[in-house]
């Protein structure tokens, strides 16, 4: 009894005339149904493209693009964000061709906004032609960091220090009128943590110093002696390196990404940490957890927002206030932080008490074991959770504008105000702000399941 | 006569208020290969999880390669460290790779270069007859592939002994032969193993001496000459008579 190799095989798919009879016209009503449907789709789309060509006016939203991209940031000082931006841009391309996958989905979404807005076809004197030739300028730094990346010679651990090198040159760059000492006293800190974090990395790992440790202490006892050397020369170490802008002029979506990637950077370990401290044996250290958490997430974020903004500074001394875009991230990395915590605490409470037991019976010490064994598989059973906390918090930013803070939405309400004709044209300028919105979500989101689909590979 | 590498003086073991240990005494020299049986629930599973201290005994003495189990952190390091473990349910590392497993305590214990500890890994694999699968991850290999991963993750320590806890018993039939296979070579390499099962042709094979255990007690202990052949106690009769039917 011999099978054929024609029974063997699924049958054919249906084709397209096929699932059509079957999916929309297999009975008298779903044929009305369908009819009737594709008549108000029709009559909608139709409607909502005439509206966007013919009714639409979408000056409030082209005449400005300085403003919703940087708010009131001084126009003659605009090559400092210009100069960030482009580090960026190389760094999202090299870390593109380093390590591949998910990162396209950010390098290439950053290359197309770089591009929309250099060839927007509006006339505008703020778009000149420089401007434009340096947006695209940025397309073309994308690629070539990609295929810098590409390189044999560079790694993951070369793309990663100049990534927080770059953050360093930025913050150096962006904060608003340092001196020469105190760059460098910022300079020597920044040196020194990473020497600790360095030293408590191999201390993990093999134990013992190697080459990078030893030209990371050469850089900070150089930049010590310059620091010593220059207190001999206090005009010259007093004198402010670049003009002050204050952040209050700061605005549109530079504030946006600001808060929004701040927030998500830092509330991220935090969030972990906190997780990890309210599991922990230690009662003060799982009381003082527990307690942050629950008390955080039982507040509404807007409260939060307005105790950092107004209440924190009753209480500092005048010469220790912090920047109020400063606080406001702390506001929102803090919120974020206890949800992200919740959410990495049901992960840990994912991983059996067999992959702890089998982990310590190999050797590994409990700090190993934390982040070797059960962080990696907490984590990857809770992305989806964590991004959608992302995403929330990327739109909660929107919340800023009730300190005072005109990010994305609140230029746009600004915009509104400024001109008596533009008060009729709120539905523009309220859709392309969603329209920015609901991409910049959209893509985060398509990243989190190109990560699942990396990460999941062990799970099937 | 060599010296005994584990020493078991009157281990006792409470969960709250069940008493699973109830005092139990086993010597091991060096070489020795220990079949320890018995029903479910009589404690032989806590017992050798005990020594490798996954479960704290709260009353008696363990000393393993002359090191005595105590609260001291440094010594529970050394001690695990010298000693291999297989679980029931495999317990590999669901979100590494087959290498990746292996390699895990090379690299971060023993503090291997991660090439060496690759070839290390590879010989390792080709002992336990998988090689081929060092580059898949543990999801995508049968059971019995599984346990010889996690015999070779342990054997990478490079331990003085090794313990089994119900190594085959979550295993299809026709995978329990392999396993067995992997640990038959093992034993007769000169392992000190300690080995918790209801495989009582891998006992009669391999087996030097063997425990009964009873509710948190050894009952009777011999050769498998012995127990097979003359046991002593009643409840040993009984039970070997209840496995040995089917």
């Amino acid at each position: 009894m011999s099978i054929s190799t024609e029974a063997a095989r699924p049958p054919e798919p249906p084709g397209p005339l096929t699932w059509v009879r079957r999916n929309l016209f297999n009975s008298l009503f779903n044929s009305l149904l369908t009819i009737l449907m594709v008549f108000v789709i029709f009559y909608t789309v139709r409607g909502v493209i005439y509206w966007i060509v013919n009714v639409a006016d979408w000056r409030p939203v082209v005449n400005f693009p300085f403003l919703y991209l940087v708010g009131q940031y001084p126009r003659d000082q605009l090559w400092r964000i210009g100069l960030s931006t482009s580090l960026i841009a190389i760094l999202f391309g090299l870390s593109w061709g380093t390590w591949g996958g998910l990162i396209r989905t950010f390098a290439v979404s950053l290359g197309a906004f770089f591009a929309v807005v250099a060839l927007l076809p509006v006339q505008s004197n703020e778009l000149t032609i420089p401007v434009r030739g340096a947006l695209l300028a940025n397309v073309l730094l994308i690629f070539l960091g990609f295929r810098l990346g590409r390189l044999q010679a560079v790694k993951g651990s070369f793309t990663a220090i100049a990534w927080l090198l770059a953050i360093e040159v930025i913050t150096l760059i962006l904060l608003p009128g340092l001196s020469l000492r105190e760059t460098l006293t910022l300079l020597i800190g920044s040196a020194l943590v990473f020497i600790i974090v360095y030293i408590i990395y191999q201390a993990i790992r093999v134990g013992g110093i190697n080459s990078t440790l030893r030209i990371l202490i050469l850089i900070a006892v150089i930049l010590l002696a310059a620091e010593i050397a220059l207190a001999s020369f206090p005009n010259l170490a007093n004198t402010p390196l670049l003009q002050k802008v204050a952040t209050t002029s700061w605005g549109g979506l530079l504030v946006t990404f600001f808060l929004a990637a701040g927030g998500i950077v830092l509330s991220f370990p935090i969030g972990v940490v906190l997780a990890l401290g309210r599991r922990s044996s230690l009662p003060v250290v799982k009381v003082f957890c527990t307690t942050f958490i629950e008390v955080v997430r039982g507040v509404p974020l807007v409260t939060i927002l307005f105790m950092f903004s107004v209440i924190l500074q009753l209480f500092m001394p005048p010469e220790a206030r912090i920047d109020r875009l400063l606080r406001a991230l702390m506001g929102m990395t803090f919120f974020s932080a206890a949800y992200t915590a919740e959410n990495v605490r049901g992960g840990l409470q994912a991983v059996s008490q067999g992959q702890v037991e089998a982990a310590k019976s190999v050797g590994l010490n409990s700090v190993q074991i934390m982040s070797l064994i059960v962080l990696p598989q907490a984590l990857r059973a809770v992305i989806p959770a964590i991004v959608g906390q992302f995403i929330a918090l990327f739109k909660d930013t929107t919340l800023v504008i009730i300190v005072g803070i005109n990010e994305l939405l609140g230029i746009g309400k600004s915009i509104i105000n400024s001109d008596p004709e533009f008060i009729q044209l709120q539905a523009e300028v309220f859709i392309f702000i969603a329209m920015v919105f609901w991409i910049s979500s959209y893509i985060l989101s398509y990243a989190s399941r190109q990560l699942e689909t990396t990460l999941g590979v062990g799970e099937r | 006569m060599s010296e005994p590498i584990i020493i078991c003086r009157d281990v006792n073991v409470w969960f709250d208020d069940f008493q699973a240990l109830k005092g139990v005494d086993m010597e091991v020299k060096k070489g020795e290969v220990i079949v320890i049986f018995g029903p479910s629930g009589s404690g032989k599973s806590t017992f050798i999880r005990t020594i490798n201290r996954l479960e704290e005994h709260q009353k008696g003495q363990i000393v393993i390669d002359g090191i005595e189990l105590t609260h001291d952190v440094r010594n529970i390091a050394t001690i695990r460290s010298e000693i291999g473990m297989v679980f029931q349910l495999f317990n590999l590392f669901p979100h590494l790779t087959v290498l990746q497993n292996v390699t895990l305590s090379p690299i971060w214990v023993r503090k291997l270069p991660r090439d060496e500890a690759d070839k290390e890994a590879m010989q390792l694999l080709e002992r336990v007859g998988i090689p081929e699968q060092a580059n898949k991850y543990p999801g995508q290999l049968s059971g019995g592939q599984q346990q010889r991963v996690a015999i070779a993750r342990a054997l990478a320590m490079e331990p003085k002994i090794m313990l089994f806890d119900e190594p085959t018993s979550a295993l299809d039939p026709e995978m329990i032969k392999e396993v067995l296979d992997v640990m038959v070579e093992l034993a007769q390499s000169g392992m000190t193993m300690l080995v918790v099962t209801h495989e009582m042709g891998f006992a009669r094979a391999v087996a030097d001496r063997m425990f009964f255990f009873d509710e948190g007690l050894v009952v009777e202990s011999g050769t498998p000459d012995d127990i097979f052949g003359n046991p002593k106690e009643e409840r040993t009769k009984l039970f070997l008579s209840q496995i040995l039917t089917h």
